[in-house]
């Protein structure tokens, strides 16, 4: 099945039907397993017991930039390939993507207080995603602001291209500038610097974070489809009555004046 | 298992990551509910999509 033939929203609806349980039970799997094996893991040489806050904080922290990731190439098929379902995959992934980067941003705040000594700190790691965090409300405000789709998908996946920018930021900013968050120790050069017992563990839980991601991303998408011919009917009804109260005989006596006259 | 001193930041951490996924979940499925209920009254009402097809011709899912 290709691209193209996923363009048909019906067609869509079928296929993510037939997938979403599959998706929801692996996810809940994985989750337990994840969950387990971090419960389990040992209390870090410096960190003590709240390294178990990184089994979370981080697969959120990488998901709040790939759900931008994922909207970034669909406002691509927005706007170059104009794919019927790019904007209904955009529009569906901010409202995640904005709870997934407040939990990075809640989770990071709760885990520096006792490492760092403070809870927030203006430096460039933080700050980027705390832009990054207020470039989703915006997006999630824009769709809210304009009433045709098309016309808000037009200016989403612009604005959504141009945020993209913030991601090489976000990821490098902790290489540029001297912040009090720490350097990148998985994906790096050179490999992942954590022990065995603490990588495993935040793969589990990065694999079934972003498990959990796309399940409630294909079922968003779904419910999105749905509005959207909710919407269709409720216009198609509206011009109906609007016809038929034209057509009905002293229904626009206005009308009538001015033809007799 | 002992967080030790740090036990409210691990616990809090992991509640409210629970919540937010709670209420991600919860959004989803009522969301999808008012969806299909909306799409049910329309086509009560003798409203259909250009196809012809039912309003609410769709595959049945669980959410």
């Amino acid at each position: 099945m290709s691209l193209i033939d996923l363009a048909n929203p019906t067609r869509f609806l079928a296929l993510s039907a037939r997938v979403l349980p599959w998706l929801a039970a692996a996810t809940v799997i994985l989750l337990a397993i994840g969950l387990y094996q971090s419960a389990l893991a040992p209390d870090d040489y410096q960190q003590g017991a709240t390294v178990k806050i990184m089994f979370i904080h981080v697969p959120n922290a990488w998901l709040s930039m790939f759900v931008w990731g994922v909207m970034s190439v669909a406002s691509l098929g927005t706007l170059v390939w104009r794919h019927p379902l790019a904007d209904v995959a955009a529009k569906a992934a901010a409202p995640i993507g904005a709870s997934f980067t407040f939990l990075a941003l809640l989770t990071g705040s709760l885990w520096g207080r006792p490492m760092w000594g403070t809870y927030w700190e203006w430096d460039a790691r933080l700050t980027s995603v705390l832009i990054l965090f207020l470039m989703y409300l915006g997006l999630m405000a824009l769709w809210r602001a304009v009433e045709d789709p098309s016309r808000a998908a037009r200016a989403a996946a612009v604005l959504t291209l141009v945020g993209a920018l913030n991601l090489p930021i976000i990821k490098f900013s902790v290489d540029w500038w001297n912040t009090l968050h720490q350097p990148a120790s998985v994906m790096r050069m050179g490999g992942s610097t954590l022990d065995k017992s603490f990588l495993i563990p935040l793969l589990v839980m990065a694999v079934a974070f972003t498990l959990l991601f796309v399940t409630l991303h294909l079922a968003a998408m779904r419910n999105e489809i749905l509005r959207r011919r909710v919407r269709s009917l409720q216009m198609m009804q509206a011009s109906r009555v609007a016809f038929s109260s034209e057509m009905t005989p002293g229904a626009r006596p206005e009308s009538a004046s001015k033809g007799a006259a | 298992m002992s967080f030790g001193p740090y036990a409210s930041f691990i616990v809090t951490s992991y509640a409210a990551a629970a919540i937010v996924v709670a209420l991600l979940i919860g959004w989803v499925v009522l969301d999808y509910r008012s969806q299909t209920k909306r799409l049910r009254e329309l086509d009560r009402s003798g409203v259909t999509r250009r196809s012809g097809r039912s309003a609410v011709d769709m595959p049945k899912t669980t959410i």
